[in-house]
């Protein structure tokens, strides 16, 4: 169908022959800037079915609920009674009573600060264990067994440590997500084409040098790859920490609904967890895609 | 006259687990400045380790290299290598891949503008300059290659060591990148050290044919001098008798006295 297009344009655009070359050249710009039925045609096939499976999903779950001994409500119920928090994400009366996005943001900017120094520091652990065969033999039995310890096994120590909520959840998001980080970055500096290290050794590169020109663009795809895992990583613990620790993250909200038995705020905030997790997961691949577009490239 | 470059009594071996191989066994040579000389031998006889030990990626065992009396025992842009597959960083651009070489090498000594010139001018001695801001994964293998040798040239090394810089390509781009090595040399006279497996390529290229015996412990087996006037034309050197002698001694050494057998271990 897309083909189809092409041609379409083809023709219209260029009535005379031209060199075959040039004519893939140029339709390949009209298709990108011209072609609102391509697109809209794109956008139909990536929407519309999980748009369908959703609209079935919320048929049988309105079904399943519906009976007056239900143990949770049905999308209706939770449609009029948590409507406040579906439609207005952004309000604020007060302290304790905002709006979901708000409270998601919140916990952003824990997750930010926690996987951020998770990268930085994982990222030159990874570098260490790979690039050193001492450090991987003495580090990596360390790490493998510290990676399957669950992140809330961490919390309490973390609460005894920081005797604050706050710097123990940020330090949960940390020990959570820099596991694949450190592991990724390892394999990745491991995987380096020895025809890289002998043009940095024939250049004289120093260690410096080396590390920001050949080895963090070459293990880049590696690198993105162990930083996807870990920002999910982290979104699930950040969720999980809140809900202990307290606050006003979108964890505790979860919590506090959960105590004060509104059924139907837990569910809202579900869709919003997903949804942002969802992002983060693409926003990350997205940078990953455009920072390694010259190395994947073979 | 000192030699410029001096292969003195070299000996290699590997050790794994316990077990010393020896691949080269008293290797001596003596290289003079400007002069261009291919390696050959059967594959798997050390042609490859002898270069490595030349440009210093890997330490000899005895003996030494002498690079102008002075010994080589760490890699260095003075000698620069050209890998068989290119070996260009695929994240960055034709003319980024030769600049990380030109600022590492002379950051201190020459201009932004001036490296710029340098930059340039190498890419147009290989005429690559059209490609500037191509990746390497956007053009073809005999471009890349030519990168890789503007890259080396860029380095402004004493010694210029091509690592069978041709092998990955197809006959026809082998023949103009051939042609490309020549016009180079005879402009810049630079010295040159090729390893091939090409008997053509380095009757057609070399002023000495150095061929190494089969391994493991090869050495050399024999130096053949071509005495071909340059510059070199391949169409009428493939009539030529001096051309065909030279192609006869190297193939008699290669195929008959020193016959390359696949199941010798």
């Amino acid at each position: 169908m897309s083909i189809q297009a092409i041609e379409d344009t083809k023709v219209k655009a260029f009535p005379t022959p031209a060199k075959p070359a040039e004519v893939i050249a140029f339709t390949a710009k009209v298709r990108r800037r011209f072609d609102p039925a391509a697109i809209t045609g794109k956008l139909a096939s990536t929407l519309v079915p999980p748009a369908v499976v959703i609209v079935v999903m919320l048929v049988i779950w309105q079904i399943a609920c519906s009976s007056p001994n239900a143990s949770l409500p049905p999308p209706s119920q939770v449609w009029n009674e948590a409507y406040d928090l579906i439609a207005h994400p952004f309000f604020d009366y007060g302290p304790q009573d905002i709006g979901l996005a708000w409270r998601v943001l919140i916990s952003l900017q824990r997750v930010a600060i926690g996987f951020g120094l998770a990268a930085i520091v994982g990222v030159a652990l990874g570098a260490l264990v790979g690039q050193s065969i001492w450090a991987m033999r003495g580090l990596d039995p360390v790490f493998q067994i510290l990676r399957t310890v669950p992140p809330l096994a961490w919390l309490p120590l973390s609460l005894a440590a920081f005797r604050d909520s706050s710097p123990s959840a940020i330090f949960v998001i940390f020990i959570t997500s820099i596991w694949p980080v450190i592991i990724n970055t390892a394999v990745g500096v491991r995987n380096i084409p020895e025809d890289y290290r002998n043009v940095a050794r024939i250049l004289r590169l120093n260690q410096l040098e080396f590390f920001v020109k050949i080895m963090v663009p070459a293990a880049a795809p590696y690198i993105f790859t162990g930083l996807r895992i870990g920002i999910g990583l982290s979104w699930l613990a950040i969720v999980a920490a809140e809900m202990l620790t307290g606050g006003v993250g979108i964890g505790f909200f979860i919590w506090d609904a959960w105590n004060s038995s509104r059924l139907p705020d837990i569910i809202v905030a579900l869709a919003y967890i997903g949804v942002t997790g969802f992002c983060l997961d693409r926003l990350v691949a997205a940078v990953g895609a455009f920072v390694t577009r010259g190395t994947t490239a073979k | 006259m000192t030699a410029y470059l001096k292969l003195d009594h070299i000996d290699k071996s590997f050790a794994r687990g316990g077990q010393v191989s020896e691949v080269l066994n008293d290797i001596r040579l003596t290289i003079d400045k400007g002069e261009f000389v291919s390696i050959i031998g059967h594959s798997g006889c050390g042609k490859s380790t002898l270069l490595n030990l030349i440009a210093g990626l890997t330490r000899v065992s005895a003996g030494a290299v002498l690079l102008e009396d002075k010994e080589v025992d760490s890699p260095g842009p003075e000698r620069a290598v050209v890998f068989q597959n290119h070996s260009l960083l695929p994240w960055l651009t034709v003319y980024e891949n030769i600049n990380l070489a030109v600022s590492k090498v002379f950051g201190r000594t020459r201009s932004r503008a001036e490296r710029h010139d340098w930059i340039m001018r190498n890419l147009d001695l290989v005429q690559m300059a059209h490609a500037r801001d191509k990746r390497p994964a956007e053009i073809s293998g005999g471009m890349k290659q030519r990168v890789g040798i503007a890259r080396a040239l860029a380095m402004e090394p004493k010694i210029l060591l091509l690592d069978e810089p041709f092998g990955a390509l197809d006959a026809l781009t082998r023949a103009h990148l051939q042609d490309a090595v020549m016009d180079i040399h005879s402009r810049l006279g630079s010295t040159t050290i090729m390893i091939t497996h090409d008997v053509d390529e380095a009757v057609l290229l070399s002023d000495r044919i150095v061929m190494l015996t089969n391994g493991p412990a090869a050495t050399i087996g024999e130096v053949l001098a071509v005495p071909l006037a340059r510059p070199r034309r391949r169409i009428e050197l493939s009539s030529d008798r001096t051309f065909l002698r030279c192609r006869e001694a190297v193939l008699k050494f290669l195929y008959e006295r020193h016959r390359f057998v696949e199941a010798a271990e």
